[in-house]
């Protein structure tokens, strides 16, 4: 009795997510300089509102994380980026 | 010495010759007060990300330059009194901001010199790969 209850069988295999560990993509690809001329390239590290994305999220370093805020403020500034979004994308 | 870089925005409302004569003369003020321009980009109409005095459109222009730190308040003057420029934006670049800035300009001046190649897009993230 005890045993079997042990061995519970799924039909379906339960999804054991591995997960994936999160990386800094300035650090690993060798970027040193966050340019605010590309909106194309930050809109990667904002959401749909157009809000910067919180580090644990991006998972990017604090260091480059300061410079993508600066990178963002300066493109919002140049109206590159907009300060508020409904719909970004 | 220092290297600058700043962007402004004017208005939309015009004519191409007014807009150049508008660029020179803000490129005036920097070479008076001995400043040595490095770079000069006009990256033309350009829509903007949301509305500056009611229009939704901006002649953008950069300018990089090398000059004493006095000069920036110099051309900030000059840029709000004069009401063509709806934005503008000046910074010290850092050591990492001018090798970018370098990497920049030679692009560019690489793909003067061959106008026929086709015009490569690459995205911030690949042409650093390689800094």
């Amino acid at each position: 009795m005890a045993q079997t209850q042990s061995e519970i069988r799924y039909l379906t295999p339960l999804s054991v997510d591995t997960k994936k560990k999160k990386y800094c993509r300035f650090k690993r690809s060798g970027i040193k300089y966050i340019d605010y001329k590309d909106p194309e390239f930050l809109k990667k590290f904002l959401n749909e509102q157009g809000k910067i994305l919180p580090r644990r999220i991006t998972g990017t370093s604090l260091k480059f994380q300061r410079r993508v805020a600066q990178a963002v403020k300066r493109a919002r500034h140049l109206a590159l980026l907009p300060y508020v979004a409904d719909l970004m994308k | 010495m220092n290297h600058y870089e700043t962007v402004f925005i004017l208005t939309p409302v015009l004519s191409d010759a007014q807009m150049k004569e508008a660029v020179e003369k803000f490129k005036g003020v920097l070479t008076e007060n001995d400043a040595t321009i490095v770079n000069e980009e006009n990256w033309g109409l350009r829509k903007l990300a949301y509305s500056i005095q009611n229009k939704t459109t901006g002649f953008y222009t950069l300018i990089e330059f090398d000059g004493e730190p006095t000069i920036v308040r110099k051309l900030e003057t000059a840029f709000r009194r004069d009401e063509k420029v709806l934005r503008f934006l000046t910074f010290r670049l850092d050591k990492y901001a001018a090798e970018y800035a370098a990497k920049r300009r030679n692009k560019k001046a690489a793909k003067e010199e061959t106008p026929a190649a086709p015009v490569e897009e690459a995205p911030m993230a690949e042409e650093n790969i390689n800094v």
